[in-house]
């Protein structure tokens, strides 16, 4: 059992059955060269001796001859057969199968090596803990976000009580609903923990590689917004947002929004907090730092071979004003990409007379507007 | 979008122009035998060409390009949906109209013969231009040869005993005649390829936008842009000029003299390696001085050759700039190669093998026919109009001498057609041996057209005229003059809800502040100062080497390959163009804000409204 897997490129690229989606996903692009912050993984092996162990420590009414069931067996029980539209019962006994989960004890090897990976990233370093789950069979995408991510978390022991909140988190009440509704099994999926530096970010947002609104392959799209990527994740605040050629680089499109609160560090947590009057309507990005997030995401895309959807955080570094753009996540943009590709429509396939005869009877097709104009 | 602009019947004469119409021909003037369908049809103002006031003689490039426009779309190449364009001068502001075919039947039967005529330029394009080439430069030099000489006090024995049989009267007649076909010949010349060459330019534009509708037009422009063009051509060789200067040791003289072009011409002529400088000057100069420091339609624009201090400010400023360590504009290696680059990474994005080939075989054809939209300018424009303007100068020099004009510029207050009359009455009084009425007739007529000119000056027409249209579909409008949905309801609009913000044309990226220098006028161009945001009616390409120092600019008319456009994402400066209204609504010494990316002109802080001692803080920041 490997319950450690490296995702900073410094090992093979570990497979998604054994760090999961996400985790698999960083150490692809890290080991492309692509600036991921230095983190690990707890595997889907620790996970499923966490798991396993924890069957024999159970203290209740079960037969202690026959093997027991595992822990996850067991919190699978809690919500089988519920319906989810009964929220308050789904609520309860989600909130059950996690408590067991959290709870369950954790064989000492592999806190130990959870221990060691941690102090490998440096001393009480903040680190964010996420969830990486396994069902990759295309669930993946509707399970983004339903499972945890922490952030700021130090210390050995906070990063492993976190390690244990994500397990549980396999049972959040969204997680269990959309299992329960889809007719799958609660105990099928697997689960690895990515553990990973920490950025504190001056501003951070997402990338697409295509324009979201009409699946144009020439452009990407940036938000942005102050403080931690959370705010314009969950859609706390309105993001600054742009429209990038990938060609010629040009912003054709830039929206500075009224950005009222940011996710910040306060003490040693991270919270929500008002933005001040003077930087709300400020844009979070320069042009040159703009630039950089479409070249990371392009880099990204390139890497991958198709369209991504990509987190990416502005880390302040050494030097007066320096900064550097970081990847936090990419994985592949899922709508347009399972769509056919828009093509010409017009006239001319062979002949260019009659691709020129229905320019001019139709010079609208050409959409001539000023990109700034109307 | 509807709605409506006055109709050219409602607006009234400014003060001091009344008479105004006399100083056009009467078929370019409104008027009321007409008005039932004059003041059914849209007009726009074209200030793209005419920005100012037309002079009576100025008014007949109107006429020689819009005829010459409109015969090569309605009945040489049969352009299916389109016919001519209509122009009017209103207050001496060229207006115009487009002509569509209305008929869809019509339409579709010009089809066959447009195939037949467009295809067969198409198809043999390149051979075509090196005809047209060797056309508009002998047209050039029959021009240069023609005479303009006072009328001798007897013949020359020569022509005598000759036997030739005719006289001066002859040939001074015979030289204006030529003089104006040569004019007629050139805007014939000059629309033989252009709106073929847009069509093939907006076909690929038409088929980058569908396929890519997030793509910037400058992606589009940038990839069918010449790497060598013959509008830069000028700007070059004062490059080429300001390098051997620097080369050959000539520096200080170009550096120590700021104002007197006599004196450093002298200062060269002392030395062996300054004579060899004028020597490359002159081969630089001929052609590629001939060019105007306005857009060509206006007499008034001062052309490099005729005015040594312009090429001579520029080298100088290149020869500082070089003496400093800085590196004059790209090479065309690396504009070769970036467009290669940009070519080939938009064909790697495209979905399938078919719409690469179907790109690679568009992108061709454009980039074939947009040299012919490039380099035309320069020789139709500049050089020939140059040639034009001087020779009638030499004619209206001849009137002055016989007392018919104050000066030779006088000449442009007459009409095309009433300067044979005035040398009629020249002539006829040379051979009669009696005054002519000429001395007592022109002056006092001239000189109250020069007053209504400055008055008709003094007010900015309305932008269109007429009931708004509900669609603009003529393709050569959307492309030439950038007409298009969106500037017809920004005319309508009027200035617009916000007063701190001006939208246009996103002609060339990068986003820069500074403090605006609104300019009227093209020949204020000297005002402009270092840092300056310009914003002026439109530029014009031999303003090129002053955009090295200047932060942005903003243009009422123009799209996106107009060429200020052009010029200013060769050079790399940030623009906007097609405005509209920029210079009227902007301010000298307004702090702005021009995003050439997206268009948008902010003004950050207007000196009208702080303290004049914080505009100048903020000009040094």
């Amino acid at each position: 059992m490997h319950p450690i897997a490296w995702l900073d490129g410094s090992q093979d690229v570990p497979s998604i059955a054994v760090v999961g989606g996400k985790g698999a996903g960083l150490a692809v692009f890290a080991a492309a060269g692509l600036p991921v912050p230095r983190g690990f993984a707890v595997t889907t092996d620790a996970f499923r001796a966490a798991m396993q162990g924890a069957a024999a420590t159970a203290s209740d009414d079960m037969c202690h001859d026959a093997p027991g069931p595992t822990v996850l067996e067991r919190a699978a029980a809690h919500v089988a057969g519920l319906d989810a539209r009964h929220h308050r019962d789904l609520a309860q006994r989600a909130a059950r199968a996690r408590a067991l989960l959290a709870q369950a004890p954790v064989p000492s090897v592999l806190e130990s090596a959870v221990r060691c990976a941690y102090a490998e990233l440096g001393p009480q370093v903040p680190v964010a803990v996420r969830s990486s789950t396994v069902a990759e069979d295309g669930t993946e995408v509707s399970f983004a976000g339903a499972h945890d991510t922490y952030l700021w978390v130090r210390g050995a022991a906070d990063v492993m009580a976190h390690v244990r909140r994500c397990w549980a988190s396999l049972f959040t009440d969204r997680a269990v609903a959309y299992r329960a509704e889809q007719g799958l099994a609660h105990t099928t999926s697997d689960m690895a923990v990515v553990v990973q530096r920490m950025v504190q970010p001056r501003a951070a947002g997402v990338a697409c590689t295509l324009n979201p609104e009409n699946g144009d392959r020439s452009a990407v799209a940036v938000e942005s917004s102050w403080g931690f990527g959370e705010a314009v994740a969950e859609g706390v605040v309105t993001p600054d947002s742009y429209l990038v050629d990938k060609v010629i680089g040009q912003i054709t499109r830039r929206s500075v929004a009224d950005k009222a609160v940011e996710y910040r560090l306060c003490g040693d947590a991270v919270a929500l907090v008002d933005v001040a009057e003077i930087r709300r309507a400020q844009p979070s990005l320069s042009d040159q730092e703009i630039a950089e997030v479409v070249r990371l995401a392009m880099a990204c895309e390139a890497h991958d071979g198709s369209p991504q959807d990509v987190e990416w955080a502005l880390e302040e570094t050494a030097g007066p004003g320096a900064t550097r753009v970081v990847l936090l996540q990419s994985r592949p943009e899922t709508f347009w990409s399972r769509r056919p590709r828009h093509g010409y429509t017009g006239a001319g396939g062979s002949d260019y007379l009659s691709g020129i005869v229905h320019t001019l009877l139709q010079p609208l097709h050409a959409a001539t507007r000023p990109a700034g104009a109307g | 979008m509807s709605g409506v602009f006055p109709s050219p019947f409602d607006i009234p004469t400014p003060q001091g122009a009344d008479g105004w119409e006399e100083l056009y021909p009467y078929s370019l003037v409104f008027s009321v035998d007409r008005r039932e369908h004059e003041q059914a049809a849209f007009w726009f103002q074209d200030g793209v060409h005419w920005p100012h006031v037309l002079t009576p003689w100025e008014a007949s490039f109107v006429e020689f390009s819009m005829v010459s426009l409109s015969q090569y779309n309605s009945r040489h190449y049969l352009v299916p949906p389109t016919l001519g364009i209509d122009h009017r001068i209103l207050h001496g502001y060229a207006y115009l109209s487009p002509v569509p075919v209305g008929d869809p039947v019509e339409i579709q039967q010009r089809v066959q013969g447009f195939r037949e005529r467009a295809g067969y330029y198409y198809d043999n394009w390149t051979e075509l231009y090196e005809k047209w080439l060797v056309k508009v430069t002998d047209l050039v030099t029959e021009a240069n040869a023609l005479r303009f000489d006072p009328l001798p006090a007897s013949e020359p024995i020569a022509d005598v005993l000759g036997g030739g049989g005719i006289g001066s009267i002859h040939r001074l007649v015979q030289s204006y005649d030529r003089l104006v076909e040569l004019a007629l010949r050139l805007w014939n010349y000059h629309f033989e390829f252009l709106n073929l060459g847009y069509a093939a330019y907006l076909d690929f534009f038409g088929f980058c936008k569908e396929v890519f509708p997030s793509m910037p037009e400058l992606a589009v422009a940038s990839m069918v842009a010449g790497v060598e063009t013959d509008l830069f051509r000028p700007d070059l060789e004062l490059r080429r000029l300001a390098r051997l200067a620097v080369a050959t040791g000539l520096a200080n003289i170009f550096v120590a003299n700021t104002t007197d072009v006599t004196e450093t011409i002298e200062r060269l002529r002392g030395t062996d390696a300054g004579r060899s400088w004028l020597a490359e000057f002159e081969i630089s100069a001929d052609p590629w001085f001939n060019f105007s420091a306005g857009n060509g339609f206006y007499h008034s624009d001062r052309v490099w050759i005729d005015h040594l201090d312009i090429p001579f400010g520029f080298i100088r400023d290149y020869v500082l700039r070089l003496s400093s360590g800085q590196v004059l504009g790209r090479s065309p290696e690396h504009i070769a190669a970036e467009r290669l680059r940009v070519e080939k990474e938009y064909t790697a994005l495209l979905p399938d093998e078919e719409h690469r080939e179907s790109f690679a075989r568009r992108l061709a054809l454009a980039r074939r026919c947009f040299g012919f939209v490039e380099n035309h300018n320069f020789y139709v424009e500049h050089w020939s109009h140059a040639v034009l303007w001087r020779q009638l100068r030499s004619l209206g020099a001849v009137l002055v001498e016989a007392g018919f004009l104050a000066e030779p510029n006088d000449i442009f207050y007459l009409r095309r057609d009433e300067v044979p009359t005035a040398l009629w009455d020249y002539c006829s009084s040379w051979a009669v041996g009696r005054p002519a009425r000429g001395p007592t007739y022109w002056p006092p007529r001239v000189a109250a057209r020069r007053r209504i000119v400055t008055a008709l000056g003094r007010r900015r027409p309305p932008p269109a005229l007429g009931p708004a249209p509900t669609q603009v579909t003529e393709p050569f409008t959307i492309m030439l003059w950038g007409v298009t949905d969106e500037s017809v309801s920004a005319w309508l609009g009027g200035a617009g809800d916000d007063p701190g913000l001006v939208r246009g044309f996103a002609a060339s990226p990068g986003v820069v502040e500074g403090p605006a220098r609104v300019i009227e006028r093209l020949d204020q161009v000297d005002e402009v100062c270092d840092g300056d945001v310009l914003v002026s009616p439109l530029t014009a390409p031999s303003w090129a080497p002053m955009f090295a120092r200047i932060a942005a600019v903003v243009t009422d008319t123009g799209g996106i390959m107009s060429h200020a456009a052009v010029v200013c994402r060769e050079y790399g400066l940030p623009a906007v163009t097609g405005t509209a209204h920029a210079t009227s609504r902007l301010v000298t010494g307004q702090w702005l804000r021009v995003d050439g990316g997206t268009g948008e002109v902010t003004v950050l802080n207007d000196p009208r409204e702080v303290a004049p001692d914080a505009v100048t803080v903020n000009r040094t920041e």
